[in-house]
């Protein structure tokens, strides 16, 4: 079995600060990770790979040449192979451009049997790009999937989360999932795999090698363009309340009295 | 839309890289250079100093006839027959859309034997209703509904067409998006019209909350938003309105039922509905143990309100992921919202700000949550909580 993992290098969110002054981002030491969700669809990946020996797992991303680090991370957790689609015309892509990349990158690769996405990446958090590459690609796409049930001749089962419950579908192949959380914990790197992911090379292709047109790659083949950012204003400091625990406490419940929420 | 450096202007201080989102600006030969990482936010111009940095419009030559496309509609989503809230909430704000655009608002609706629902979304404020019913359409899978909403959006030509941001809409609106070859902007907490043009400004959070950014499709049309559930304001029901039932053909082929759903499994025990919770009683790590938590239940029932929880502590599994407030949770705006022993990532913030009046309890007197609080006490919880409870009698 063919699995292709489809993973993006982000900087690590939770580390990132506001600076209370000036509004800005404090972004100083903040690591560049796999991003998480991503992670568990490899975990997947792998998981599937150990109970059905000979099973090859490559893992894809689109970024600048510095995710070759991730990229290497993941041959080192156990991944046989890896691509980066690196070019600047792939830059300042939206969802539908980056998805247009990838199922380039997917077809250059060659067949697969599944792909796994992870849900959504943390630093645009759209969840877009996962089920956008299986249209690309026509073929079905489950996200939110939180569990794969079983693996049959020509289909898989999977549990998709919902809000309220999950729902157990069955999807012919081939086909592409994109992993929540709860799909599995990514394992730890191996010491013989640190040494393989060193000792392989990560395969680096741009736009001629995918015969896609600079034209449909990237910013100019984004339908959305950002209009303009900013930082959200910070809510003003309210009342550090003072005095003893029983003090504070009732001076609490006289504030939300005093201003009719309680 | 993309960033230029003026090299005359720049003077290599720098100020442009450790303000850009993205770590998409290199200092070469003491000038300002733009990487490949560069999403043309935007922000690195309105910061520098020196005006060396301006954005240039790009216009697409996709040639898409945008004045042929009109109407606000709204994806009406049902699960087993009944309308989701965030439908509601969408009719509400696609009215307003609508009205400074001066076009109609029209509700697409698809399932089997929920005709019952087209009288409701009337009431709710859709001039039209797009209905389309069959077996296949009962319950919510990929391929069906892509396939019968781009047909119908195919035929009408809307000019914007918005989603809940729920599990499905999630999930559609990317699929519908390839095939209408238009964008998509996720998650959206604020729409406007631009007065200028009358095109949709779609506001919504980047980089765990740090960042808003305001996302417009100048060139492709339907301009599609998903929308965050429990931001907008619901439409007000009115059994008086009048409006017009279109029912859709359905035409399903073998290619598009590639999915088969086997079950469909309901999370035992309390349903949570915190986004219409009054008063919110959550907890964070520094509840140290998951019967933390009854703890919190017991100020909540002394309120009449909920529990909830952050990120850390469902990771941690001490309570259910239903509970989650915050980015990858549920967003939630209730009267009062007590933060106990919650740091405040800003994942966590961005789902509770919106909140009327915060309350922070920490041990941490530097906690962020802090900074947003509106009353905060520096504490043990397990001190302070009791003594609230005492206190309100």
């Amino acid at each position: 079995m063919k699995i292709i993992v489809c993973a993006k290098q982000v900087p690590d969110t939770t580390e990132v600060r506001i600076d209370p002054v000036k509004g800005t981002l404090i972004r100083d030491g903040v690591p560049s990770i796999l991003n998480p969700d991503d992670a568990n669809a490899l975990e997947a990946a792998l998981a599937l790979k150990d109970e059905h020996p000979g099973t090859m797992v490559s893992v894809l991303s689109m970024g600048p040449p510095q995710a070759d680090e991730m990229l290497r991370e993941c041959i080192a957790m156990g991944a046989d192979d890896a691509y980066l689609l690196s070019d600047r015309a792939f830059g300042g892509a939206d969802t539908c451009a980056t998805s247009t990349t990838i199922a380039a990158g997917i077809k250059k690769i060659g067949y697969a049997d599944i792909i796994l996405a992870g849900r959504q990446a943390i630093d645009g958090d759209t969840a877009q790009v996962g089920p956008q590459i299986a249209r690309r690609l026509g073929i079905p796409s489950v996200t939110y999937v939180q569990k794969i049930v079983a693996l049959k001749k020509g289909s898989v089962i999977v549990e998709r989360q919902m809000e309220d419950g999950y729902e157990v579908l069955e999807v012919e192949l081939p086909c592409l999932l994109t992993a929540v959380k709860e799909l599995g914990q990514p394992r730890y790197m191996t010491i013989a795999g640190i040494m393989d992911a060193y000792a392989q090379p990560v395969t680096v292709w741009d736009h001629t090698d995918v015969a896609l047109d600079p034209a449909d790659c990237g910013l100019n083949a984004s339908p959305t363009q950002v209009h303009r950012s900013f930082t959200p204003p910070a809510k003003g400091k309210g009342e550090m309340l003072k005095g003893s625990v029983a003090e504070m406490s009732s001076q609490l419940i006289e504030r939300l009295k005093e201003k009719h929420v309680l | 839309m993309a960033v230029h450096v003026i090299q005359e202007k720049c003077k290599g201080c720098s100020i442009c890289i450790k303000n850009c989102p993205f770590e998409a600006i290199a200092l070469e030969d003491r000038l300002a250079v733009i990487k490949d990482a560069c999403t043309g936010c935007g922000v690195c111009a309105e910061k520098c100093p020196f005006h060396a940095i301006e954005r240039i419009e790009e216009k697409a030559e996709k040639g898409v006839d945008i004045a042929s496309y009109h109407g606000v509609w709204v994806f009406a989503e049902q699960r087993e027959g009944k309308l989701m809230q965030v439908a509601i909430e969408l009719l509400g704000e696609g009215r307003k859309l609508a009205d400074s655009i001066g076009t109609e608002l029209c509700a697409i609706l698809c399932g089997y034997q929920v005709e019952g629902l087209a009288a409701d979304l009337i009431a709710y404020g859709a001039d039209k209703v797009y209905l389309a019913q069959a077996l296949e359409l009962e319950h919510y899978t990929t391929d069906p509904y892509t396939k019968v909403i781009y047909d119908a959006i195919h035929t009408y030509r809307p000019e914007i067409v918005l989603l809940g941001a729920t599990h499905i809409g999630r999930d559609l609106g990317p699929c519908l998006a390839v095939k209408c070859d238009t964008g998509l902007t996720a998650d959206c907490t604020k729409l406007e019209i631009d007065p200028t043009d009358k095109k949709i400004m779609q506001t919504r959070p980047a980089f765990g909350g740090n960042l808003m950014a305001t996302i417009v499709c100048p060139a492709h049309r339907p301009q599609m938003s998903t929308v965050r559930p429990g931001v907008m304001e619901k439409a007000v029901y009115d059994a008086g309105r009048s409006g017009q039932t279109i029912a859709l053909e359905v035409e399903l082929g073998k290619e598009d039922m590639r999915v088969k759903i086997l079950d469909i499994v309901k999370a035992l025990g309390e349903t949570v509905s915190l986004t219409d919770a009054k008063i919110i009683v959550a907890g964070g790590m520094g509840l140290g143990k998951p019967e933390g938590f009854d703890l919190l239940r017991q100020l909540a029932d002394k309120l009449g309100g909920t529990v909830a929880s952050s990120r850390a502590c469902v990771d941690a599994g001490w309570i259910d992921h239903s509970y989650q407030v915050g980015q990858t949770g549920t967003t939630v705006k209730p009267q009062i919202y007590f933060a106990c022993g919650i740091s405040g990532a800003i994942q966590h913030i961005a789902g509770m700000q919106g909140a009327e009046h915060i309350v922070a309890i920490n041990k941490n007197e530097a906690a962020p949550i802090f900074e947003i609080a509106d009353h905060g006490i520096v504490g043990d919880l397990y001190q302070v909580i009791p003594a609230i409870i005492e206190a309100l009698g």
